[in-house]
């Protein structure tokens, strides 16, 4: 049968390139998004890249309460969903958000509450199901609170947090889930940033997503060597961190 | 901004700093307000400086790359700008679809082909990428979205075909493609020792192969001089068993060499060990397409080989009436001068007219080589090159460019007052500054 994926957040980069690996091996997709037209664009090819169907639907993480009825059209529309990507974000303006608590609360909102809100019926049903994965894009920025950038790094870092409380609860249930930590990658979320060595291209982030939600990995970080970057960026005592510009 | 390292022609030479790079994602997204020109910029296979846009905007097209629609039964296809011709023929060839032209490079997008209006082994029957093209739309600095094609708004449509980038922003376009068995090319390869072979197998084999091109020892003077293998395909017949598939991933330079690891002598025995390895009488075989149509595809940014100084490459036109002696004397100046690179190529282009006002194919014979960028030395044996092609009543392909003289420029393309209506006037290139003397 083919495989069943929701994705919120479709009209992102990353999100595509993994739409693309399974609409080419023939999956349903549902995608949602904010710009439906962008998201429709999406859907017509990946219908041609051989995609069984593509349905879109509307998803503002700005819009409270919506969740639940978002996940429920998914669901019918799929007949049920064995791997769902939450991969909607937003890169705040973190000297802004240092002036605003208001602006840091929306911050919040959008990059963790939003996500949140997807978890919980979503984690409700698969567990009824008793299948299914959970894939959700945290970033590395979630492992060490910086000066540069904490009010996304808090984010991601709770929501690594909720991750792991949620895939300890589901595992009995035979439900994966699984936290993704991109480093570097180029997308128009860091469209402004110079880019060197360390960067990833969104295809590159997708095919070792896809790899990781076959073998059933927990924690993803990608490229790979983001895992030796982030130990030794965790492990350097504070003293010494606090004189860089990180 | 800083230097954007990836965003270079092809031959890496001129060096360019765009001031600014915009990365296009969606087609209905607006062109970005920038101060400056802007100029579209694909995947950067042109050698000279046609890609680029030295003080303004690049917009970078690469994200503009999904399907709208095709359709398996009749081949016509409609995709965005950005699509690479790889990935077409990913998605096709196994269905029986093939390209109806395609450059020496599978690493074009559709919206680079189109403007400059790209020709393949196929020209002589053919015509060129233009010449297929149904549809498309562009979308103008003014915010209007244009669609056009051979019928609707055909003056912008061959401004555009061969536009050099220059109307505006071609989102999409559609345009058919052609029927295959399987993937398979039946390729017939004869040695010349002469340039004379050449032209007497050009008129003999064109009209029964669709697919017809020679590769040139340029380095080879005297009695050898214009000495080669052509080559002359057809699509394979349906019952043919098929060629080993070449391997999935090409190896490729990984570095960038910190001198030219091109030299003389090395080349002149690769050229000659290209030349003996084909046996004197004609052979006969069936390849894989990917060989066939894009030997250079094997090898990843081989252009890195040319060193930090970069590599030019000269493609010329000449009218069939004086193509033989024009030929001739422009691979007598090139073996003179001891410059030339690898293996060049030769091919008769057919009659049929241009599809747009600047397109470089026209009736006649071209000539592509490349050269090691050397200063002084190269660029005096390109103006004399230009002098028997100006003589010769030709033209040089901007693609290849970055060294013409805005009077070869307007010589070689009658057309350009026309073209000049449909300029969009926030876009520019280094190319049309360099060709016209228009400011920034
Ligand atoms: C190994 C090799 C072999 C080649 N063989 C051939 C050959 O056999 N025949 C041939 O004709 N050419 C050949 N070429 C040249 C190549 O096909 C052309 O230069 C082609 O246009 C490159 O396409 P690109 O996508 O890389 O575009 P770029 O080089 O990035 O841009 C080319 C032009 O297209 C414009 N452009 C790009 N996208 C758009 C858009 N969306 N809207 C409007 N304008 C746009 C740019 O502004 C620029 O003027 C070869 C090149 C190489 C490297
Ligand atoms: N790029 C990196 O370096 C990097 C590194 C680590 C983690 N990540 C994470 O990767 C994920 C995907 O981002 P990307 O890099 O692919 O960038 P992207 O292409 O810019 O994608 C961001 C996506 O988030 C959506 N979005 C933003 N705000 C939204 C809202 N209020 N409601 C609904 N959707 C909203 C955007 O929708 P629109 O298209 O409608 O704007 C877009 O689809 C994000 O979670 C990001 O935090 C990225």
């Amino acid at each position: 049968m083919s495989t069943r994926v929701l994705i919120v957040g479709a009209t992102s980069a990353i999100a595509e390139a993994l739409a693309r690996r399974y609409a080419s091996q023939g999956a349903t997709l549902f995608l949602a998004a904010r710009h439906t037209e962008r998201a429709a664009a999406i859907a017509d090819d990946l219908r041609i890249r051989g995609a069984a169907m593509v349905a879109v639907g509307v998803y503002d993480a700005t819009v409270p309460d919506r969740a639940e009825a978002l996940v429920a059209a998914a669901w019918e529309a799929l007949g049920g969903i064995d791997v769902a990507l939450i991969a909607h974000g937003s890169l705040p303006d973190q000297a802004a958000c240092a002036a605003s608590a208001a602006l840091t609360r929306q911050e919040l909102e959008v990059n963790l509450i939003s996500v949140i809100d997807l978890l919980t019926p979503l984690a409700n049903r698969m567990q009824a199901a008793g299948c299914g994965t959970l894939a959700v894009i945290g970033s590395v920025a979630g492992d060490r609170g910086r000066q540069s950038n904490y009010v996304y790094g808090a984010a991601k870092g709770a929501l690594a947090i909720f991750l792991q409380g949620l895939a300890h609860r589901l595992a009995p249930a035979g439900v994966r889930v699984l936290t993704i930590k991109p480093g570097f990658v180029d997308t128009p979320m860091t469209a402004a940033f110079p880019k060197g060595p360390l960067w990833a291209s969104p295809d590159r982030v997708a095919r070792d997503i896809q790899r990781a939600i076959a073998r059933g990995a927990r924690v993803l970080y990608t490229p790979w060597f983001w895992r030796w970057i982030m130990l030794v960026i965790r492990l350097v005592p504070a003293t010494l961190f606090h004189r860089t510009r990180l | 901004m800083a230097a954007h390292a990836p965003y270079q022609s092809w031959g890496r030479y001129p060096r360019a700093l765009p001031a600014g790079l915009r990365s296009l994602r969606f087609r209905d997204q607006p062109l970005p307000r920038v101060a400056g020109s802007v100029l579209p910029f694909g995947n950067g296979r042109s050698y000279g400086d046609s890609c680029l846009n030295n003080g303004g905007t690049l917009l970078a097209t690469r994200g503009l790359d999904r399907f709208l629609a095709f359709d398996p039964g009749t081949g016509l296809i409609r995709c965005e700008a950005g699509v690479l011709l790889s990935e077409i023929l990913s998605l096709t060839v196994g269905g029986g679809w093939f390209l109806p032209v395609t450059p020496g490079t599978r690493y074009v997008t559709v919206g680079g082909a189109i403007a400059n209006d790209v020709h393949g082994k196929n020209h002589h029957l053919a015509g060129t990428f233009g010449h297929q093209v149904t549809r498309l739309e562009l979308l103008r600095s003014s915010g209007e979205r244009l669609r056009c094609g051979p019928t609707e708004r055909a003056d912008l449509f061959a401004a555009t075909i061969g536009g050099l980038g220059l109307t505006g922003l071609i989102t999409w376009a559609e345009f058919r493609l052609k029927r295959i068995a399987n993937p398979y090319v039946q390729v017939e390869r004869t040695r010349f020792d002469h340039l004379d072979g050449f032209f007497e197998l050009a008129l003999g084999t064109d009209r029964e192969h669709e697919y017809t091109v020679a590769w040139i020892d340029c380095l080879a003077s005297g009695r050898r001089l214009g000495r080669g293998i052509y080559l002359a395909g057809n699509h394979a017949a349906p019952t043919c068993e098929g060629a080993p598939r070449p391997p999935g991933r090409a190896p490729s330079i990984p570095f960038d060499p910190p001198l030219s690891l091109i030299a003389t002598p090395t080349l002149r025995a690769f050229n000659e060990i290209f030349y003996r390895k084909q046996p004197r009488r004609p052979t006969n075989g069936v390849e894989h397409f990917a060989p066939f149509f894009y030997p250079l595809d094997g090898i990843g940014q081989w252009n890195r080989i040319y060193g930090p100084k970069g590599f030019l490459q000269y493609q010329s036109v000449v009218p069939m009436s004086v193509g033989r002696d024009a030929t001739r004397a422009m691979l007598e100046c090139i073996a003179g001068s001891g410059q030339g690179s690898f293996l060049s190529v030769l091919k008769v282009f057919g009659d049929r007219p241009a599809a747009g006002l600047l397109s470089f194919p026209r009736p006649g014979v071209t000539l592509a080589l490349d050269f090691p960028y050397k200063g002084r030395a190269t660029l005096r044996l390109f103006e004399t090159l230009d002098t028997l092609v100006a003589q010769a009543g030709g033209a040089i392909y901007p693609a290849k460019d970055a060294h013409m003289s805005p009077r070869l420029f307007a010589v070689g393309y009658p057309r350009v007052d026309e073209f000049r209506r449909h300029l969009d006037p926030a876009f520019s290139s280094s190319f049309w500054r360099r060709v016209t003397g228009a400011v920034a």
